[in-house]
Protein backbone atom coordinates (compact mmCIF):
# COMPACT_ATOMS: atom_id res chain seq x y z
CA UNK A 1 0.00 0.00 0.00
CA UNK A 2 2.13 2.69 1.00
CA UNK A 3 4.14 1.63 -2.16
CA UNK A 4 1.41 3.37 -4.35
CA UNK A 5 1.49 6.33 -2.01
CA UNK A 6 5.31 7.81 -3.55
CA UNK A 7 3.81 8.20 -6.88
CA UNK A 8 6.62 7.58 -8.97
CA UNK A 9 6.60 5.18 -12.41
CA UNK A 10 8.91 2.74 -11.02
CA UNK A 11 7.39 1.89 -7.37
CA UNK A 12 3.63 1.72 -8.96
CA UNK A 13 5.26 -1.13 -11.67
CA UNK A 14 6.84 -2.30 -8.83
CA UNK A 15 3.84 -2.58 -6.67
CA UNK A 16 1.29 -4.45 -9.52
CA UNK A 17 4.43 -7.10 -10.60
CA UNK A 18 3.90 -7.91 -6.25
CA UNK A 19 0.58 -8.02 -6.61
CA UNK A 20 1.98 -10.96 -9.09
CA UNK A 21 2.97 -12.77 -6.47
CA UNK A 22 0.25 -15.34 -5.16
CA UNK A 23 1.57 -15.02 -1.27
CA UNK A 24 1.74 -11.22 -1.71
CA UNK A 25 -1.82 -11.29 -2.57
CA UNK A 26 -3.11 -14.22 0.21
CA UNK A 27 -1.11 -11.90 2.99
CA UNK A 28 -3.17 -8.49 1.74
CA UNK A 29 -6.57 -10.28 1.76
CA UNK A 30 -6.07 -11.26 4.82
CA UNK A 31 -4.98 -8.16 6.62
CA UNK A 32 -7.70 -6.41 4.19
CA UNK A 33 -10.27 -8.90 5.78
CA UNK A 34 -9.04 -7.98 9.46
CA UNK A 35 -9.54 -4.67 9.23
CA UNK A 36 -13.35 -5.64 9.19
CA UNK A 37 -13.73 -8.14 11.30
CA UNK A 38 -11.24 -6.83 14.70
CA UNK A 39 -14.31 -4.19 14.79
CA UNK A 40 -17.22 -6.61 13.56
CA UNK A 41 -16.24 -9.60 15.43
CA UNK A 42 -15.32 -7.35 18.78
CA UNK A 43 -19.54 -6.67 18.61
CA UNK A 44 -20.35 -10.07 17.51
CA UNK A 45 -18.35 -11.01 20.83
CA UNK A 46 -19.97 -7.92 23.31
CA UNK A 47 -23.44 -8.82 22.11
CA UNK A 48 -22.83 -12.38 22.57
CA UNK A 49 -23.39 -12.95 18.43
CA UNK A 50 -21.59 -16.02 17.54
CA UNK A 51 -24.62 -18.43 16.70
CA UNK A 52 -25.72 -15.17 14.45
CA UNK A 53 -22.43 -15.53 12.91
CA UNK A 54 -22.55 -18.99 12.63
CA UNK A 55 -26.23 -18.91 10.60
CA UNK A 56 -24.91 -16.24 8.41
CA UNK A 57 -21.39 -17.74 7.55
CA UNK A 58 -23.44 -21.12 7.52
CA UNK A 59 -25.79 -20.01 4.26
CA UNK A 60 -22.72 -18.93 1.96
CA UNK A 61 -22.64 -22.18 0.62
CA UNK A 62 -26.30 -22.24 -0.05
CA UNK A 63 -25.25 -18.64 -1.71
CA UNK A 64 -22.68 -20.74 -3.50
CA UNK A 65 -24.57 -23.25 -4.97
CA UNK A 66 -27.25 -20.64 -5.94
CA UNK A 67 -24.82 -17.78 -7.86
CA UNK A 68 -23.03 -21.59 -9.35
CA UNK A 69 -26.37 -22.86 -10.96
CA UNK A 70 -27.47 -19.13 -12.02
CA UNK A 71 -24.46 -18.10 -13.17
CA UNK A 72 -23.93 -15.37 -11.25
CA UNK A 73 -20.64 -14.05 -9.57
CA UNK A 74 -20.06 -16.20 -6.47
CA UNK A 75 -19.59 -13.59 -4.07
CA UNK A 76 -23.22 -11.70 -5.41
CA UNK A 77 -24.72 -15.04 -4.29
CA UNK A 78 -22.96 -15.34 -0.98
CA UNK A 79 -24.23 -11.65 -0.21
CA UNK A 80 -27.56 -12.07 -1.35
CA UNK A 81 -27.86 -15.39 0.83
CA UNK A 82 -26.10 -14.21 3.87
CA UNK A 83 -28.39 -10.76 3.87
CA UNK A 84 -31.43 -13.02 3.70
CA UNK A 85 -30.79 -15.12 6.66
CA UNK A 86 -29.22 -12.15 8.49
CA UNK A 87 -32.27 -10.59 7.98
CA UNK A 88 -34.45 -13.47 9.32
CA UNK A 89 -32.48 -14.05 12.26
CA UNK A 90 -32.64 -10.35 13.09
CA UNK A 91 -36.49 -10.56 12.22
CA UNK A 92 -36.70 -13.63 14.65
CA UNK A 93 -34.76 -11.79 17.14
CA UNK A 94 -36.93 -9.21 17.08
CA UNK A 95 -40.25 -11.17 17.69
CA UNK A 96 -38.36 -12.54 20.65
CA UNK A 97 -38.25 -16.74 19.71
CA UNK A 98 -35.56 -18.80 21.94
CA UNK A 99 -32.25 -17.49 19.86
CA UNK A 100 -30.33 -20.58 21.39
CA UNK A 101 -32.59 -23.25 19.26
CA UNK A 102 -33.87 -21.06 16.59
CA UNK A 103 -30.13 -20.18 15.35
CA UNK A 104 -28.76 -23.25 15.95
CA UNK A 105 -31.52 -24.95 13.53
CA UNK A 106 -31.41 -22.20 11.08
CA UNK A 107 -27.31 -22.59 11.26
CA UNK A 108 -27.28 -25.98 10.79
CA UNK A 109 -30.01 -26.62 8.04
CA UNK A 110 -28.58 -23.65 6.01
CA UNK A 111 -24.94 -25.60 6.27
CA UNK A 112 -27.16 -28.82 4.84
CA UNK A 113 -29.06 -27.41 2.42
CA UNK A 114 -26.60 -25.70 0.81
CA UNK A 115 -24.17 -28.84 0.33
CA UNK A 116 -27.34 -30.61 -0.98
CA UNK A 117 -27.88 -27.98 -3.71
CA UNK A 118 -23.86 -27.63 -4.38
CA UNK A 119 -23.95 -31.18 -5.04
CA UNK A 120 -26.43 -30.73 -7.90
CA UNK A 121 -24.28 -28.03 -9.71
CA UNK A 122 -21.34 -30.05 -11.95
CA UNK A 123 -18.47 -29.10 -11.22
CA UNK A 124 -18.86 -27.74 -7.80
CA UNK A 125 -18.48 -30.88 -5.94
CA UNK A 126 -14.96 -31.03 -6.44
CA UNK A 127 -14.20 -27.49 -4.79
CA UNK A 128 -16.39 -28.35 -1.97
CA UNK A 129 -13.57 -27.96 0.43
CA UNK A 130 -12.55 -24.42 -1.20
CA UNK A 131 -15.93 -23.08 0.09
CA UNK A 132 -15.78 -24.91 3.00
CA UNK A 133 -12.19 -23.98 4.17
CA UNK A 134 -11.23 -21.36 2.01
CA UNK A 135 -8.57 -20.97 -0.73
CA UNK A 136 -6.65 -17.80 0.33
CA UNK A 137 -3.66 -19.14 -1.84
CA UNK A 138 -6.25 -18.43 -5.04
CA UNK A 139 -6.98 -15.47 -4.43
CA UNK A 140 -7.04 -13.13 -7.45
CA UNK A 141 -6.82 -9.62 -8.50
CA UNK A 142 -10.32 -9.40 -8.64
CA UNK A 143 -10.99 -11.03 -5.45
CA UNK A 144 -8.49 -8.62 -3.86
CA UNK A 145 -10.28 -5.34 -4.71
CA UNK A 146 -13.66 -7.35 -3.76
CA UNK A 147 -12.18 -8.22 0.00
CA UNK A 148 -10.83 -4.60 0.27
CA UNK A 149 -13.93 -2.75 -0.92
CA UNK A 150 -16.03 -5.31 1.22
CA UNK A 151 -13.71 -4.50 4.11
CA UNK A 152 -13.50 -0.93 3.98
CA UNK A 153 -17.30 -0.75 3.25
CA UNK A 154 -18.08 -2.35 6.48
CA UNK A 155 -14.96 -0.57 8.74
CA UNK A 156 -17.08 3.06 7.27
CA UNK A 157 -20.38 1.63 8.13
CA UNK A 158 -18.53 0.37 11.76
CA UNK A 159 -16.99 4.23 11.99
CA UNK A 160 -19.69 5.85 11.24
CA UNK A 161 -22.32 4.69 13.42
CA UNK A 162 -19.82 3.59 16.12
CA UNK A 163 -21.03 5.85 18.82
CA UNK A 164 -24.71 5.00 18.23
CA UNK A 165 -23.63 1.08 18.05
CA UNK A 166 -21.46 1.44 20.91
CA UNK A 167 -24.83 2.91 23.15
CA UNK A 168 -26.57 0.38 21.84
CA UNK A 169 -24.65 -2.41 22.75
CA UNK A 170 -24.24 -1.09 26.50
CA UNK A 171 -27.95 -0.82 26.89
CA UNK A 172 -30.93 -0.56 24.75
CA UNK A 173 -32.48 1.62 27.42
CA UNK A 174 -29.67 4.22 27.42
CA UNK A 175 -29.86 4.37 23.80
CA UNK A 176 -33.61 5.28 23.37
CA UNK A 177 -33.68 7.50 26.10
CA UNK A 178 -30.37 9.34 23.60
CA UNK A 179 -32.87 9.03 20.95
CA UNK A 180 -30.74 6.04 18.84
CA UNK A 181 -32.93 3.43 17.65
CA UNK A 182 -31.62 -0.06 18.99
CA UNK A 183 -33.31 -1.29 15.69
CA UNK A 184 -31.25 0.55 13.04
CA UNK A 185 -28.17 -0.30 14.75
CA UNK A 186 -28.95 -4.12 14.86
CA UNK A 187 -29.69 -3.65 11.03
CA UNK A 188 -26.13 -1.83 10.35
CA UNK A 189 -24.36 -4.86 12.12
CA UNK A 190 -26.91 -7.18 10.05
CA UNK A 191 -25.68 -5.68 6.95
CA UNK A 192 -21.88 -6.07 8.01
CA UNK A 193 -22.00 -9.03 8.67
CA UNK A 194 -23.43 -10.02 5.67
CA UNK A 195 -20.11 -8.25 3.59
CA UNK A 196 -18.12 -9.81 5.64
CA UNK A 197 -19.54 -13.57 5.03
CA UNK A 198 -19.41 -12.52 1.54
CA UNK A 199 -15.91 -11.16 1.57
CA UNK A 200 -14.59 -14.11 4.24
CA UNK A 201 -15.90 -16.58 2.02
CA UNK A 202 -12.39 -17.00 0.04
CA UNK A 203 -10.15 -16.57 2.72
CA UNK A 204 -10.78 -18.89 5.51
CA UNK A 205 -14.58 -20.57 4.32
CA UNK A 206 -17.68 -20.65 5.51
CA UNK A 207 -16.73 -22.88 8.40
CA UNK A 208 -14.76 -20.66 10.00
CA UNK A 209 -15.49 -17.22 9.06
CA UNK A 210 -17.23 -17.25 12.82
CA UNK A 211 -13.71 -18.18 14.09
CA UNK A 212 -12.07 -15.11 12.63
CA UNK A 213 -14.83 -13.03 13.60
CA UNK A 214 -14.69 -13.87 17.40
CA UNK A 215 -11.27 -15.70 17.66
CA UNK A 216 -8.84 -12.43 17.17
CA UNK A 217 -11.56 -9.98 19.38
CA UNK A 218 -11.33 -12.81 22.40
CA UNK A 219 -7.83 -12.67 22.07
CA UNK A 220 -7.90 -8.98 22.06
CA UNK A 221 -10.21 -8.45 25.64
CA UNK A 222 -7.79 -9.23 28.11
CA UNK A 223 -5.28 -6.87 26.77
CA UNK A 224 -7.80 -3.82 26.06
CA UNK A 225 -9.27 -1.25 28.64
CA UNK A 226 -11.75 0.64 25.67
CA UNK A 227 -14.02 -1.01 22.99
CA UNK A 228 -11.72 1.01 20.39
CA UNK A 229 -8.89 -0.55 21.44
CA UNK A 230 -10.14 -4.28 21.94
CA UNK A 231 -11.06 -3.58 18.30
CA UNK A 232 -8.05 -1.91 16.84
CA UNK A 233 -6.24 -5.18 18.88
CA UNK A 234 -8.53 -7.80 17.07
CA UNK A 235 -7.64 -6.13 13.92
CA UNK A 236 -3.99 -6.12 14.46
CA UNK A 237 -4.60 -10.45 15.86
CA UNK A 238 -6.33 -11.10 12.87
CA UNK A 239 -3.88 -9.42 10.95
CA UNK A 240 -0.91 -11.22 12.85
CA UNK A 241 -3.04 -14.79 12.49
CA UNK A 242 -3.04 -14.34 8.32
CA UNK A 243 0.33 -13.82 7.98
CA UNK A 244 1.62 -16.84 10.44
CA UNK A 245 -1.04 -18.76 9.29
CA UNK A 246 -0.07 -18.77 6.00
CA UNK A 247 3.83 -19.03 6.77
CA UNK A 248 2.80 -22.33 8.33
CA UNK A 249 0.59 -23.24 5.64
CA UNK A 250 3.87 -22.72 3.45
CA UNK A 251 6.29 -24.42 4.85
CA UNK A 252 4.33 -27.52 6.83
CA UNK A 253 1.63 -27.48 3.63
CA UNK A 254 -0.81 -27.23 5.96
CA UNK A 255 -4.32 -26.13 4.72
CA UNK A 256 -4.32 -22.16 4.75
CA UNK A 257 -7.62 -21.41 6.52
CA UNK A 258 -7.89 -23.42 9.24
CA UNK A 259 -3.95 -22.71 9.60
CA UNK A 260 -4.90 -19.40 10.15
CA UNK A 261 -7.68 -20.10 12.77
CA UNK A 262 -5.15 -22.36 14.56
CA UNK A 263 -2.69 -19.10 14.76
CA UNK A 264 -5.64 -16.96 16.04
CA UNK A 265 -6.03 -19.54 18.22
CA UNK A 266 -2.64 -19.56 19.57
CA UNK A 267 -3.06 -15.69 20.26
CA UNK A 268 -5.28 -16.09 22.68
CA UNK A 269 -4.27 -18.77 24.73
CA UNK A 270 -0.90 -16.21 24.84
CA UNK A 271 -3.11 -13.23 25.68
CA UNK A 272 -5.43 -15.09 27.47
CA UNK A 273 -3.15 -16.50 30.15
CA UNK A 274 -0.99 -13.24 29.97
CA UNK A 275 -4.31 -11.24 31.04
CA UNK A 276 -4.20 -14.11 34.15
CA UNK A 277 -1.20 -12.88 34.82
CA UNK A 278 -1.28 -9.38 34.88
CA UNK A 279 -4.71 -9.39 37.33
CA UNK A 280 -2.86 -11.64 39.56
CA UNK B 1 -43.65 24.29 48.19
CA UNK B 2 -40.58 23.60 46.71
CA UNK B 3 -41.41 22.93 42.80
CA UNK B 4 -44.34 24.61 42.02
CA UNK B 5 -42.26 27.43 39.89
CA UNK B 6 -42.77 25.42 37.12
CA UNK B 7 -46.20 24.67 37.48
CA UNK B 8 -48.44 24.47 34.23
CA UNK B 9 -45.36 24.32 32.23
CA UNK B 10 -45.10 20.12 31.37
CA UNK B 11 -41.95 19.16 30.11
CA UNK B 12 -42.88 15.52 29.93
CA UNK B 13 -46.51 14.24 30.45
CA UNK B 14 -48.71 10.80 29.52
CA UNK B 15 -52.05 11.22 28.28
CA UNK B 16 -54.14 8.24 28.95
CA UNK B 17 -51.92 5.54 27.91
CA UNK B 18 -51.92 1.96 28.04
CA UNK B 19 -49.70 -0.51 27.68
CA UNK B 20 -50.23 -4.19 26.94
CA UNK B 21 -47.10 -6.77 27.44
CA UNK B 22 -47.55 -10.19 26.62
CA UNK B 23 -51.59 -10.05 26.47
CA UNK B 24 -51.49 -8.70 29.88
CA UNK B 25 -52.52 -4.79 30.52
CA UNK B 26 -49.65 -3.78 32.20
CA UNK B 27 -50.62 0.29 32.30
CA UNK B 28 -54.04 1.28 31.82
CA UNK B 29 -54.78 5.03 31.21
CA UNK B 30 -52.67 6.26 32.71
CA UNK B 31 -51.75 10.39 32.47
CA UNK B 32 -48.88 12.37 34.53
CA UNK B 33 -47.22 14.78 33.58
CA UNK B 34 -43.50 16.56 34.99
CA UNK B 35 -42.98 20.33 35.42
CA UNK B 36 -39.55 22.39 35.39
CA UNK B 37 -37.87 22.06 38.49
CA UNK B 38 -40.07 19.40 40.58
CA UNK B 39 -39.37 15.60 41.64
CA UNK B 40 -42.13 13.23 41.08
CA UNK B 41 -42.03 9.70 42.55
CA UNK B 42 -44.09 6.98 41.33
CA UNK B 43 -44.67 4.23 43.82
CA UNK B 44 -46.16 1.04 43.48
CA UNK B 45 -46.16 -2.48 44.43
CA UNK B 46 -43.79 -5.08 42.24
CA UNK B 47 -45.81 -5.23 38.89
CA UNK B 48 -47.57 -1.87 39.40
CA UNK B 49 -46.15 -0.90 35.77
CA UNK B 50 -43.73 1.53 37.27
CA UNK B 51 -40.66 0.51 35.07
CA UNK B 52 -43.30 0.00 31.93
CA UNK B 53 -44.32 3.41 32.74
CA UNK B 54 -40.95 5.03 32.39
CA UNK B 55 -40.31 3.06 29.53
CA UNK B 56 -43.21 4.13 27.77
CA UNK B 57 -42.20 7.47 28.62
CA UNK B 58 -38.62 7.23 26.77
CA UNK B 59 -40.51 5.65 23.73
CA UNK B 60 -39.22 2.12 24.47
CA UNK B 61 -42.62 0.12 24.60
CA UNK B 62 -45.21 0.56 22.33
CA UNK B 63 -48.71 2.18 23.25
CA UNK B 64 -51.61 0.71 22.97
CA UNK B 65 -53.71 3.96 23.92
CA UNK B 66 -53.20 7.35 24.41
CA UNK B 67 -49.57 9.47 23.70
CA UNK B 68 -46.65 10.92 25.66
CA UNK B 69 -46.14 14.57 24.88
CA UNK B 70 -42.78 16.26 24.93
CA UNK B 71 -42.06 20.10 24.62
CA UNK B 72 -39.85 20.63 21.58
CA UNK B 73 -35.90 19.80 21.61
CA UNK B 74 -36.56 18.33 25.46
CA UNK B 75 -33.12 17.01 27.12
CA UNK B 76 -33.64 14.01 28.75
CA UNK B 77 -31.38 12.22 30.83
CA UNK B 78 -32.24 8.74 31.66
CA UNK B 79 -30.51 6.29 34.83
CA UNK B 80 -31.80 3.28 34.20
CA UNK B 81 -32.55 0.51 37.24
CA UNK B 82 -29.25 -1.13 36.66
CA UNK B 83 -26.75 -1.55 33.59
CA UNK B 84 -25.34 -5.15 33.21
CA UNK B 85 -22.09 -4.55 31.17
CA UNK B 86 -20.83 -8.00 29.34
CA UNK B 87 -17.77 -9.17 30.56
CA UNK B 88 -16.27 -9.28 27.16
CA UNK B 89 -17.07 -5.36 26.80
CA UNK B 90 -13.65 -3.63 28.78
CA UNK B 91 -14.57 0.19 29.11
CA UNK B 92 -13.32 2.77 31.62
CA UNK B 93 -15.94 5.56 33.03
CA UNK B 94 -14.13 7.98 31.26
CA UNK B 95 -15.01 6.38 27.96
CA UNK B 96 -18.75 5.65 29.01
CA UNK B 97 -19.01 9.43 30.06
CA UNK B 98 -18.52 9.95 26.20
CA UNK B 99 -21.42 7.37 25.35
CA UNK B 100 -23.26 8.43 22.93
CA UNK B 101 -21.97 12.64 22.79
CA UNK B 102 -18.18 12.57 22.78
CA UNK B 103 -17.29 15.04 26.01
CA UNK B 104 -13.93 16.32 27.26
CA UNK B 105 -12.25 15.50 30.18
CA UNK B 106 -13.15 18.83 31.81
CA UNK B 107 -16.54 18.11 31.28
CA UNK B 108 -16.47 14.56 32.41
CA UNK B 109 -14.67 15.17 35.89
CA UNK B 110 -16.84 17.89 36.56
CA UNK B 111 -20.48 15.64 36.13
CA UNK B 112 -18.12 13.08 37.88
CA UNK B 113 -17.40 15.50 40.75
CA UNK B 114 -21.38 16.88 40.93
CA UNK B 115 -21.89 12.99 40.92
CA UNK B 116 -20.18 12.95 44.05
CA UNK B 117 -17.70 10.55 42.61
CA UNK B 118 -13.81 11.81 41.73
CA UNK B 119 -11.32 9.80 40.59
CA UNK B 120 -12.99 7.13 39.35
CA UNK B 121 -12.20 8.45 35.43
CA UNK B 122 -9.82 5.61 34.72
CA UNK B 123 -11.65 2.92 36.28
CA UNK B 124 -13.33 -0.22 34.91
CA UNK B 125 -17.00 0.30 34.72
CA UNK B 126 -17.06 -3.50 35.89
CA UNK B 127 -15.18 -3.01 38.83
CA UNK B 128 -17.10 -0.33 39.98
CA UNK B 129 -19.49 -1.03 43.35
CA UNK B 130 -23.36 -0.63 42.76
CA UNK B 131 -23.35 2.96 44.53
CA UNK B 132 -20.54 4.15 42.21
CA UNK B 133 -21.76 3.05 39.39
CA UNK B 134 -25.35 4.25 40.54
CA UNK B 135 -23.59 7.92 40.91
CA UNK B 136 -21.64 7.18 36.94
CA UNK B 137 -24.61 6.85 35.69
CA UNK B 138 -26.39 10.15 37.33
CA UNK B 139 -23.15 11.87 35.97
CA UNK B 140 -23.70 10.65 32.34
CA UNK B 141 -27.38 11.50 32.48
CA UNK B 142 -26.45 15.36 33.94
CA UNK B 143 -23.27 15.42 30.56
CA UNK B 144 -26.28 16.08 28.43
CA UNK B 145 -27.79 19.39 30.62
CA UNK B 146 -31.36 17.57 31.17
CA UNK B 147 -34.20 19.24 31.58
CA UNK B 148 -35.96 16.26 32.84
CA UNK B 149 -33.93 13.31 34.70
CA UNK B 150 -35.58 9.69 34.77
CA UNK B 151 -34.93 7.15 37.20
CA UNK B 152 -35.55 3.90 37.75
CA UNK B 153 -35.28 2.48 41.14
CA UNK B 154 -31.55 4.52 41.53
CA UNK B 155 -31.13 2.66 44.94
CA UNK B 156 -32.03 -0.88 43.80
CA UNK B 157 -28.59 -2.96 45.73
CA UNK B 158 -27.89 -0.12 47.93
CA UNK B 159 -27.77 0.12 51.61
CA UNK B 160 -29.81 2.04 53.78
CA UNK B 161 -27.27 4.81 54.38
CA UNK B 162 -26.46 4.66 50.62
CA UNK B 163 -29.90 5.25 49.56
CA UNK B 164 -30.56 8.33 51.54
CA UNK B 165 -26.95 9.92 50.09
CA UNK B 166 -28.44 9.23 46.69
CA UNK B 167 -31.35 10.99 46.77
CA UNK B 168 -29.80 13.69 49.23
CA UNK B 169 -27.75 14.20 46.02
CA UNK B 170 -30.66 13.95 43.86
CA UNK B 171 -31.88 17.14 45.42
CA UNK B 172 -28.74 18.62 45.70
CA UNK B 173 -28.93 18.76 42.10
CA UNK B 174 -32.05 19.48 41.58
CA UNK B 175 -31.35 23.11 43.45
CA UNK B 176 -28.12 23.52 41.63
CA UNK B 177 -29.04 22.84 38.25
CA UNK B 178 -33.29 22.83 38.43
CA UNK B 179 -33.52 19.66 36.20
CA UNK B 180 -36.95 18.00 36.84
CA UNK B 181 -36.94 14.60 38.47
CA UNK B 182 -39.52 11.90 37.63
CA UNK B 183 -38.16 8.30 39.33
CA UNK B 184 -39.60 5.21 40.43
CA UNK B 185 -39.05 3.75 43.76
CA UNK B 186 -40.95 1.41 46.07
CA UNK B 187 -38.88 2.47 49.31
CA UNK B 188 -41.32 4.71 50.71
CA UNK B 189 -39.59 6.72 53.65
CA UNK B 190 -37.37 7.91 51.98
CA UNK B 191 -38.79 8.63 48.82
CA UNK B 192 -41.39 10.32 50.34
CA UNK B 193 -39.11 13.14 51.84
CA UNK B 194 -37.09 14.58 48.95
CA UNK B 195 -40.36 14.30 46.52
CA UNK B 196 -42.54 17.43 46.00
CA UNK B 197 -45.51 14.98 44.28
CA UNK B 198 -46.05 11.34 44.52
CA UNK B 199 -47.93 9.61 42.48
CA UNK B 200 -49.27 5.72 43.59
CA UNK B 201 -49.04 3.40 40.93
CA UNK B 202 -51.39 0.15 39.92
CA UNK B 203 -51.26 -0.50 36.73
CA UNK B 204 -53.43 2.59 37.00
CA UNK B 205 -52.87 6.11 38.85
CA UNK B 206 -54.56 5.13 42.56
CA UNK B 207 -53.51 8.49 44.08
CA UNK B 208 -51.17 11.58 43.73
CA UNK B 209 -50.45 14.15 45.44
CA UNK B 210 -47.87 16.17 48.06
CA UNK B 211 -45.96 13.04 50.43
CA UNK B 212 -48.30 14.24 52.60
CA UNK B 213 -51.78 14.17 51.20
CA UNK B 214 -50.82 10.67 49.25
CA UNK B 215 -49.92 9.67 52.78
CA UNK B 216 -53.10 9.72 54.28
CA UNK B 217 -54.79 8.56 51.00
CA UNK B 218 -57.47 5.52 51.75
CA UNK B 219 -55.96 4.07 48.06
CA UNK B 220 -52.42 4.43 49.11
CA UNK B 221 -53.10 2.89 52.64
CA UNK B 222 -54.95 -0.01 50.91
CA UNK B 223 -51.80 -0.31 48.25
CA UNK B 224 -49.44 -0.46 51.08
CA UNK B 225 -50.57 -0.93 54.26
CA UNK B 226 -50.34 0.69 57.46
CA UNK B 227 -47.03 2.56 58.52
CA UNK B 228 -45.63 -0.87 57.12
CA UNK B 229 -41.79 -1.33 55.23
CA UNK B 230 -41.90 -1.74 51.69
CA UNK B 231 -41.25 -5.46 51.23
CA UNK B 232 -44.17 -6.67 53.44
CA UNK B 233 -47.18 -4.16 52.06
CA UNK B 234 -46.18 -5.47 48.88
CA UNK B 235 -47.33 -8.72 49.39
CA UNK B 236 -50.51 -7.63 51.37
CA UNK B 237 -52.03 -5.93 48.23
CA UNK B 238 -55.31 -6.80 47.23
CA UNK B 239 -56.03 -3.97 46.05
CA UNK B 240 -57.88 -3.31 42.58
CA UNK B 241 -60.54 -0.77 42.10
CA UNK B 242 -61.99 0.80 39.06
CA UNK B 243 -61.96 4.71 38.70
CA UNK B 244 -65.28 4.85 36.75
CA UNK B 245 -66.80 6.17 39.37
CA UNK B 246 -65.27 9.54 38.95
CA UNK B 247 -63.04 10.12 42.10
CA UNK B 248 -60.45 10.83 39.98
CA UNK B 249 -57.35 12.18 41.67
CA UNK B 250 -54.86 12.82 38.98
CA UNK B 251 -53.26 16.11 39.20
CA UNK B 252 -56.29 18.57 41.10
CA UNK B 253 -55.92 17.62 44.61
CA UNK B 254 -52.31 18.84 45.66
CA UNK B 255 -50.28 22.10 45.85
Amino acid sequence: MCMTIRMTTGTIMRGMTMLDDFLVRAGLAGVGLSLATGPLGSFVVWRRMAYFGDATAHAAILGVALALATDLPVGFGTLVVALAMAATVAGLAARGWAMDTTLGVLAHSALALGLVAVSFVPGARTDLSAWLFGDILAVSRADLGFIWGGAVLVVGLLVWRWQGLLTATLSEELAYASGIKPDRERLILTLALAVVVAVALKVVGALLIAALLIIPAAAARGLARTPEAMAAGATAIGALACLAGLALSLWQDTPAGPSIIVAAAAVFAATASLGRLIRN
Amino acid sequence: MPGVQGRGMSLIAAEGISVRLGGADVLRGVSLSVAAGEIVTILGPNGSGKSTLLRALLGIVPLTAGRVVRTAGLRLGYVPQRLAIDPSLPITVRRFLSLPVAVTDAQAAAALVRAGLPEVAGRQMAALSGGQLQRVLLARALLSDPQVLILDEPTQGLDQSGEAAFYRLIEDVRHATGVAVLMVSHDLHVVMAASDRVICLNGHVCCEGTPQVVSSAPEYRALFGLGTLGALALYQHVHDHSHDDGHDHAGHDHA
